[in-house]
């Protein structure tokens, strides 16, 4: 969680991502960041999120993506 | 004689009132409640402003706008008051929204984004929908004083010394860009268009007067399905979308997550247009095998010509590489280079400024003579009457085809993520920061970023971008950040570029 949570705020270094939990639903973070967001995660957890994983209830909080993660890396 | 936007909308309500005009998934209008809805928030305007019964020496009223269909509405019933609409993103730092305020002194400001909570100073679209009466005989007085020079809209675009400034576009600007893409593309009336543009994106204009020129209908597609675009293609299928007129940076996304195969192909998409910046070959060839059936256009022009100028159809598959062309002129439209003596260029392969003239040039920026006349130029051939020109400050080049190339820009003007900046106006607010001694920001277009070099007293990323994020939009934002001591040099004691430029461009991974 913590490798996550560094990585998230690399990207947007002016919010705190153990708090927010509406990122997508509030329209906090931007295509930009998520672009951002999915590649280091794909390249330091060595996964690949695919299309059917980008929804927004996965991308609303730090805690979400992170289920996400382990689902995908659970196979 | 059709002389202003809205006898569009009238002519297609008088036809068939019940034929849904727009949409967004959460609400819906006819052709007959859009116009009535636009003709009470345009009675209500005339009623509660001074400026009664002309549309001589029109104003702006700017216009807190949302992705939905009240947004659209509210842009006509400020038409029907006899004055000028002015998108305005209200997510926008405060700062940045008082410099556009003040700039534009607005008439009123009216709020539609359809929220429980009105902005301050502003009026709400929905209260004004709910308990106005219209009043024919005071739109049919504006109506009669209406010329097609008048503005239609007021679109802001970054400015390079910091404050941004407002394309000021006419009627008769609007309509002639519907006429050409009626003839050009044979648009007709069971169009859907799928909107992805904001609404102060000139994008979205094609969406808004194609539809009406059409009698055809806009579904106005949720944001968030663009930046997670896990159900966009479900949404476009549900939805029957058939065109889709986007900046580049949305088929982007599609491409880029790959985003055909989890659901099936959206079989009745017969046009893809896009423009904004460059499209990749690569993406493009990822939409072409995925939906075969569609028309493929490239769009090329900057908000001061009225959303394009030049097209060109993709009718062959290029290699992954290859340059896509910006094309050809529209008809009615003059698209020329000149080289750096002011001539005119007319051979292949030489590299010149991309000019345009005609009907499609904006009126001008808005209260901003200086920058006005340092965009919109004396015609270098025409000098017997007065004739003006717009030099988009794109470097092009003709190919064998005699198809336009985009080469490069001539200034610090960039496009990231579908955005046009100025790094100058990215640098002012940096520079304004009291930590921060000096900076530099420069455009890494391989990894597509906005790198920051700056100068204080030690390392402050966090304490910048907090900064920032009360002056600047956030796709202004610098996505990498290099400190320094001291900021190297040349030998004119400036910033060295050169320098600091070769420190970027290599491909992470």
């Amino acid at each position: 969680m913590d490798r996550l949570l560094k990585i998230m705020s690399e990207v947007r270094p002016d919010l705190d991502f153990e708090i927010e939990d509406k990122l997508i639903d509030d329209d906090i973070l931007d295509s930009f960041d998520i672009i951002a967001i999915v590649s280091e995660v794909n390249f330091e957890f060595d996964i690949e999120l695919n299309v059917n994983d980008l929804k927004p209830e996965n991308f609303n909080s730090a805690e979400a993506l992170y289920d996400l993660i382990i689902k995908v890396q659970n196979g | 004689m059709i002389f202003n936007v809205l006898q569009l909308l009238e002519k297609n309500a008088s036809a068939n009132s019940e034929k849904i005009a727009l949409s967004d998934g959460t609400s819906s209008v006819t052709y007959g409640m859009y116009r009535e809805q636009a003709r009470r928030i345009g009675s209500y305007i005339i009623k509660n402003t001074s400026q009664t019964g002309s549309c001589y020496g029109s104003r702006p009223v700017a216009v807190l706008i949302d992705r939905n269909i009240l947004s659209i509405i509210t842009f006509m019933g400020v038409i029907y008051s006899g004055n000028f609409y002015v998108p305005v993103d209200a997510s926008m730092p405060e700062e940045r929204i008082k410099l556009i305020y003040q700039t534009l002194d607005p008439l009123m400001v009216i709020d539609a984004r359809g929220r429980e909570s009105v902005m301050e100073g502003a009026e709400d679209a929905l209260s004004i929908i709910e308990n106005t009466e219209t009043d024919d005989g005071l739109l049919d007085a504006v109506r009669s004083g209406h010329i097609d020079t008048d503005p239609l809209y007021c679109i802001f675009t970054s400015g390079s010394t910091g404050v941004p400034k407002g394309v000021a576009v006419s009627h008769r600007s609007v309509l002639d860009l519907t006429e050409a893409f009626h003839d050009s593309f044979g648009f007709s009336e069971d169009l859907v268009f799928g909107n992805q543009a904001p609404f102060d994106f000139d994008v979205s204009v094609k969406d808004i007067y194609n539809a009406l020129f059409n009698n055809a209908r806009v579904e106005v597609i949720p944001k968030k399905l663009f930046k997670l675009p896990g159900t966009l293609v479900d949404y476009i299928r549900e939805k029957h979308i058939n065109t889709l007129i986007w900046a580049v940076s949305a088929l982007r996304i599609v491409a880029d997550f790959k985003t055909f195969g989890a659901s099936a192909p959206p079989e009745e998409i017969r046009y893809i247009m896009f423009s904004g910046e460059v499209m990749p070959v690569k993406a493009l060839n990822y939409w072409m095998d995925n939906v075969p059936g569609a028309r493929y256009v490239n769009l090329y022009g900057p908000t001061e010509i009225t959303c394009n100028c030049t097209y060109y159809e993709i009718k062959k598959r290029h290699e992954d590489d290859e340059m896509l062309p910006v094309g050809k002129a529209f008809k009615n439209t003059r698209v020329f280079l000149r080289d750096d003596r002011n001539q005119i260029i007319s051979v292949k392969d030489q590299v010149g400024e991309i000019c345009v003239s005609g009907t499609c040039l904006a009126l001008g920026y808005w209260n901003n003579k200086e920058r006005t006349d340092a965009a919109f130029l004396p015609d270098p051939v025409i000098s017997a009457y007065p004739s003006r020109i717009y030099a988009t400050g794109d470097m092009g080049y003709y190919n064998a085809d005699g198809d336009i190339v985009f080469a490069s820009r001539k200034d610090y003007q960039i496009k990231h993520m579908g955005h046009r900046i100025e790094l100058g106006e990215v640098e002012t607010a940096l520079n304004a920061i009291p930590f921060v001694t000096v900076s530099c920001c420069i455009y890494d277009s391989i990894n597509e970023k906005i790198v920051c070099f700056y100068q204080a007293e030690s390392e402050c990323r966090k304490e910048i971008v907090l900064a920032l994020s009360k002056k600047l939009p956030k796709y202004m934002w610098p996505n990498e950040y290099r400190f320094f001591n001291e900021m190297p040099m040349n030998k004119n004691g400036k910033i060295d570029r050169v320098l600091l430029k070769k420190q970027i461009g290599e491909k992470k991974r």
